[in-house]
């Protein structure tokens, strides 16, 4: 069950990335592509996610974990949301 | 005072990753003045050749026009040659504030403040007008000295997809709570030659409380009827709240910049900002040639109205040839070729033609989205855009790409 709400969780936050940051329909992410060493997400642009993910999660991200390497693929971001979601 | 091989040996490191990756800059020396037709040694140390200029920000033709230069002696002889001061010791002339008020006139602004360059202006003003309650809003593709300058404001940050009007809307709905919004574009973005739509980002400012920044360097002296910028283009002259642009493209090419618009902004930034407190200003030499350039654009129009007329030519000549340019109708005119060795090979083999005109890829331009950036010039006269016309389609025919679709090329030679 568990690994289902992950999944989940991946697909959500999946969808919502390529929505918000992906304007070229030939680009094809998957959980695993690095964003923003990649390029596909500018660091600028990182505040959106934090709010959405958030909001969605009923958590808050402390800016200081809100970093980078910690939003550069959908796993890391994943795994990130889990820390908070157990606290 | 020591710099041993084990640090010698870390930047030559880094030096051989820059070229191995294929994105070393190497300068080409020009012998004359800018203009349509110059003088280049390239590689260092070669025979001079003679080439037409197409990548220049000359947009006017101004950067060699004999008024301006006349009007820089001038300025030379009475004002000195520089002022060895900041603007709030002693390094203000009568000739800065005559410059600020006359470029307030011609944007239509409430006052202005000159920067040393565009690069500062935009260093310089959202740490000044901004703090950590507030929220900057940027299009994703503002230029780099934008994205620097937002980098060192403690304000928060978030972007808009590119010229999406309904993206903006969301991001200003999402920061509702924020004490300030700043949106911030360029009027005319400087790789892809679009032009961002102001009179609906006013409207949406103005439903949201937001206030809007349009750094106006590719636009500033040619675009709108008058050459006022993108606000005349787009109908919203007067409407807009900061307006950054540069003297170091249409308005004669020298150097310097300046924050105009609102006067509240413009005194903040005289009192805060890093750039104008700690560095002197434009040297009177550059603003006595300054102005004589506004006085040459508030006479006629004549060179805008050229410059319209060449882009267009331009424009329709490569797009029957059968190249893929990026739309728009400014006289930035990529030419699309989405290979990134494709976009270099192609730019030598121009230069070899006598054409100078730079190939930009990845990561100055987005991956897979290489291109020629070719930039008209009121200074270009028909037989310099016909000959090098000739010779991009000789390079075009070369490389097999004229009347091929975006897909063909990229499976003639990948992304």
């Amino acid at each position: 069950m568990e690994e289902m709400n992950i999944n989940e969780m991946k697909e959500l936050i999946l969808n919502y990335v390529v929505k918000e940051y992906i304007d070229d329909d030939d680009v094809k992410i998957t959980c695993e592509t690095p964003l923003i060493s990649s390029g596909y997400v500018d660091s600028f642009s990182m505040v959106s996610l934090l709010v959405f993910l958030e909001n969605r999660f009923k958590i808050k991200i402390p800016p200081s974990k809100a970093t980078p390497e910690a939003f550069d693929s959908v796993n890391s971001i994943v795994a990130l949301v889990n820390q908070y979601l157990k606290q | 005072m020591s710099f041993p091989e084990s640090i010698r040996s870390i930047y030559q490191a880094q030096l051989a990753e820059i070229h191995h990756a294929g994105i070393f800059k190497e300068e080409r020396f020009i012998h004359s003045s800018q203009s349509a037709d110059i003088e280049v040694e390239f590689p260092s140390g070669s025979e001079l050749k003679k080439v037409i200029n197409m990548c220049a920000n000359n947009y006017l033709g101004l950067s060699s026009h004999p008024e301006v230069i006349k009007a820089a002696h001038e300025g030379l002889e009475t004002r000195g040659y520089g002022m060895s001061s900041v603007r709030f010791i002693c390094g203000t002339q009568d000739i800065h504030r005559e410059l600020e008020n006359r470029v307030t006139e011609f944007l239509g602004t409430e006052d202005t403040i000159l920067f040393p360059s565009c690069m500062d202006a935009n260093a310089g003003v959202f740490e000044a007008i901004l703090t950590s309650e507030d929220i900057m809003i940027s299009d994703r593709l503002v230029h780099a000295s934008i994205i620097d300058g937002m980098r060192l404001c403690s304000a928060q940050h978030d972007t808009f997809k590119h010229l999406s009007m309904e993206h903006l809307e969301e991001k200003l709905q999402l920061h509702a709570d924020k004490r300030l919004k700043l949106v911030i574009t360029d009027g005319v973005f400087s790789m892809d030659g679009d032009t961002a739509m102001l009179d609906k980002m006013v409207e949406l400012c103005e439903k949201y409380g937001a206030m809007l920044l349009v750094d106006d360097s590719h636009a500033t002296g040619f675009i709108g009827k008058t050459g006022r910028g993108t606000h005349e283009y787009c109908n919203v002259f007067g409407k807009i709240d900061i307006i950054t642009t540069t003297f170091g493209k249409a308005l004669g090419g020298a150097s310097g910049g300046c924050v105009s618009g609102r006067k509240e902004i413009v005194e903040m930034c005289r009192q805060k900002a890093r750039p104008y407190l700690f560095s002197n200003t434009i040297a009177p030499v550059i603003v006595s040639g300054v102005l004589k350039v506004f006085d040459i654009l508030s006479g006629s129009t004549e060179r805008r109205d050229k410059l319209e007329k060449n882009a267009a030519y331009w424009r329709k000549g490569l797009t029957e040839a059968g190249f893929i340019l990026k739309d728009g109708n400014t006289p930035i005119v990529p030419v699309m070729l989405f290979n990134a060795k494709l976009s270099q090979d192609f730019s030598k083999d121009l230069y070899r033609e006598g054409i100078y005109a730079i190939g930009f890829f990845f990561p100055v331009v987005p991956n897979g989205q290489a291109r020629i950036r070719t930039q008209i010039s009121a200074g270009h006269e028909v037989h310099h855009l016909d000959r090098a016309l000739d010779a991009f389609i000789r390079v075009g025919k070369k490389y097999g790409i004229l009347g091929l679709t975006h897909d063909q090329i990229v499976e003639k030679y990948g992304l």
